[in-house]
């Protein structure tokens, strides 16, 4: 090869690697299956981080504790950072096929894992000899996880949304903590008395980049009674009045009465430090927020409280609801299977145990007392021990989340590609928050578009 | 017995060598190896890493980009991704997105570098210090770079570095990444900030071997600053400015860490979007890593354009 033609060729080469590297850098693995003389071993992910030194502990505790019980079982923890709450590390594991035997997905993942062909259908092993409170989880949720009558992961956390705020704010402002926004109108009214504090202070805070602007577009449009997918979910079905008063309301509070803070373009990550800074007064989320707010941005529990989520002339019409669940990887063996529900059972499903462990988590200022998750049906046997225990054990003010709780506003899942959708109105979002002059109209009609095409492409 | 030998076959004399000949003599690819068993030893590991983590990722995604995976089920499809892809409306914003950063990077980051150099290489005194201040930038990681721009430089409120000077001057202050209209720009502000002590210091080292006699003729003929750069760096220098113009092209045409750390992904109204973070998004966010493929190899296609502009222009200066 002369030598003009082989740089030809190295350039070309260079250029196609850094072009493609991005898409294709896949390398398949296999996990320990192994079975040998009677034991069985399985992978699990979601072990806490070394700077998590309690949960790890805990997690650790629970390991050391379940082997016990089970002395044919091996549990091998993976913990790969931030891989069991970031979308883009949970696809490229899936398309890899690095995923571990046992694996953590949101319950809007099951079609990207379908499509993986990486999951295996467990129904036949969901029980109550491996999840002796199986009968007790409720089925909606059980549902979220099933296709064509075959059940692909067991739920083990649940959400939805409320108008989180901060009561310290809410007092400073000469606003009725006791009686937060129940309208849109009323949020409108909130903020612009949070925000004349200044210092820098949002009176609500809304995000609008990294899909999170999406989802919370969403659930805003469920307090307005909309979808955003039509009935068979072959079409976008948010441009329309109700997507419109959406944009509407957040542009007005925006640059109408600049009551959401300078900066925009926030991600899930970015309110939270804000909120932990105490330069929030209200946004929209799960009790878990809170919980992230004190553990990972250093904010403080007894500031924060919840209410329902407003809706735009009186109560909302609905709330977005979400959560998380395990997967099995396809090709286990039934003994593998049936060892990882049952890890499943003790760590997520047992009142008293894992997560569910409230004497452990009191002393150690975890929050006991929140809301949710409620992963067991209305009445059922798991539901009662474990809100028995939680009061038992709540060390929030549980006052605080009793609106929240008391003015139950009916739950939707989420859209059907949730996450593709979440990314295209994304755009909408930061149209609004960060354009004085930006078109609602055109906005919501190119998000449509987009919307469409993708519904087209994946149909 | 008797020992019978059978006569040698006088040879056919053949061509003798040309002396001037520049072709090596042929060996068998053995006996090279024999003959270099240590180097061949070292190429294996770079070989190796190439194929493992290049060029056969580079093939594989090529391959998928006329796949489609649903159920585990792979398919051939064709062309039907790229024509998928093609059709998104994010296509053609991420293009004019990324051809209008190299549009800007080459006005300011190319440029501002040049002269950067031609004023460095003016001074007398405290060059060393200089070329280093210069350079220092480069040594930043890109990430925590961005970071300083994103949170100090580029904060929208009155804080911000940027707003309080332009506050100072009192002239309207911006929403910079924000803003749709000031992304493309703070992000080049930020990326020649981040990358330009390397370019300076290679137009300086070409600006040294211009000869001083050059100057010297030129100053004589009466010649000012403005015009010995036009008409004597200028002159002299183009070989690398061309080629840098080059790599400047396909540098920037792979713009992914501004969007995804300024502008925390698509930026206000998609107007950080970039090719680069479209493929991101598709593949880790969309689901759609076929569909990701397609849009890898369409910029393939597009930068080795590029690149053969610059591969002849390589050759040219061999």
């Amino acid at each position: 090869m002369s030598v003009p033609q082989y740089r030809k060729a190295a350039a070309v080469a260079l250029v196609a690697g850094l072009g493609l590297s991005l898409t294709a850098c896949s390398t398949k693995s296999d996990d320990s299956d192994s079975t040998a003389g009677g034991k069985v071993t399985i992978t699990v992910d979601c072990q806490p981080v070394g700077a998590q030194k309690e949960l790890l502990k805990n997690w650790n505790d629970d390991v050391a504790e379940f082997q016990k019980q089970n002395p044919d079982i091996t549990i091998k923890s993976v913990s790969v950072g931030e891989q069991c709450n970031n979308p883009p590390d949970f696809t490229a594991r899936l398309a890899g096929g690095t995923v571990t035997d046992v694996f953590y997905g949101y319950m809007t993942d099951l079609q990207q894992v379908l499509d993986s062909g990486q999951a295996m259908d467990i129904g036949q092993y969901a029980n109550k000899d491996t999840i002796p409170t199986w009968d007790s989880v409720d089925p909606a949720l059980k549902e979220v996880f099933t296709d064509a009558g075959k059940l692909y992961a067991v739920p083990v956390k649940n959400y939805s949304m409320g108008l989180v705020y901060n009561k310290v704010l809410f007092q400073q402002a000469g606003l009725d903590v006791n009686n937060p926004p129940k309208t849109w109108a009323e949020v409108r009214d909130a903020a612009k008395k949070i925000s004349a504090l200044g210092n820098g202070i949002a009176g609500y805070s809304e995000y609008s980049a990294g899909n999170t602007g999406g989802w919370h577009f969403t659930s805003l449009l469920y307090s307005q009674g909309g979808r955003v997918l039509t009935e068979d979910g072959k079409k976008a079905d948010f441009n329309n009045a109700m997507g419109k008063q959406v944009l509407q309301n957040l542009k007005d509070m925006r640059y109408g009465d600049n009551s959401m803070g300078a900066r925009q373009l926030l991600q899930w990550g970015d309110l939270l430090t804000n909120a932990g800074a105490g330069k929030v007064g209200m946004f929209i989320g799960a009790p878990d927020a809170t919980q992230a707010i004190v553990s990972q941005f250093q904010g403080k529990f007894q500031d924060w409280a919840m209410a329902p989520l407003p809706g735009q002339d009186g109560a909302a019409k609905g709330t977005l609801g979400g959560g998380e669940g395990y997967f099995f990887k396809k090709d286990l063996t039934p003994e593998q299977v049936k060892a990882g529900l049952k890890w499943i059972a003790y760590q997520k499903l047992t009142p008293g145990k894992g997560q569910f462990d409230y004497v452990r988590a009191k002393p150690q200022n975890y929050p006991v007392g929140l809301p949710q998750p409620l992963l067991f049906a209305n009445g059922s046997d798991a539901q009662k021990q474990e809100l028995e225990l939680r009061k038992a054990n709540a060390n929030v003010d549980t006052s605080n989340f009793a609106l929240f709780e008391a003015t139950p506003v009916p739950i939707k899942g989420e859209p059907r590609n949730a996450q593709a959708i979440y990314a295209v109105l994304d755009a909408a979002m930061s149209g609004v928050l960060t354009n004085p002059n930006s078109n609602i109209d055109a906005l919501l009609k190119t998000a449509e578009e987009k919307v469409n095409q993708l519904l087209t492409a994946e149909s | 017995m008797a020992i019978t030998t059978v006569p040698e076959t006088p040879r056919k004399p053949g061509r003798p060598p040309s002396p001037y000949s520049t072709r090596p003599q042929r060996t068998s690819l053995g006996r090279k190896v024999r003959d270099n068993l240590t180097g061949h030893a070292f190429l294996i590991g770079a070989v190796l890493c190439f194929v493992v983590f290049s060029w056969y990722p580079m093939i594989r995604g090529i391959v998928m980009s006329f796949q489609r995976t649903r159920r585990g089920e792979t398919t051939w499809v064709g062309w039907d991704n790229y024509s998928r892809i093609i059709a998104d409306p994010s296509f053609w914003t991420a293009w004019q997105n990324t051809f209008y950063f190299t549009v800007l990077a080459l006005a300011l980051g190319y440029v501002v570098p040049f002269f950067v150099a031609v004023l460095l290489n003016e001074f007398r005194h405290g060059k060393g210090y200089l070329r280093i201040l210069v350079y220092l930038p480069v040594m930043l990681p890109p990430a925590s770079a961005l970071f300083l721009f994103k949170f100090y430089a580029y904060d929208p409120s009155e804080a911000g570095l940027f707003n309080a000077i332009l506050k100072a001057l009192h002239l309207p202050t911006s929403q910079w990444m924000q803003s749709p209209e000031m992304t493309m720009p703070a992000m080049v502000v930020a990326s020649t900030w981040m990358n330009m002590g390397g370019a300076v210091l290679i137009y300086l080292a070409s600006l040294q071997n211009i000869p001083g006699e050059l100057y010297e003729a030129a100053e004589l003929d009466g010649a000012g600053i403005w015009r010995r750069i036009v008409h004597v760096t200028i002159p002299q220098t183009r070989l690398i400015l061309a080629l840098l113009a080059m790599l400047q092209i396909v540098a920037t045409m792979q713009l992914f860490i501004e969007p995804l750390i300024l502008a925390n992904g698509a930026g206000a109204e998609d107007s950080a979007t970039s090719v680069a973070y479209l493929i991101y998004q598709h593949g880790f966010f969309q689901n759609d890593l076929n569909g990701a493929a397609a849009l890898g190899v369409i910029m393939l296609v597009v930068l080795a354009g590029f690149s053969a502009v610059y591969v002849r222009l390589t050759a040219k200066q061999d």
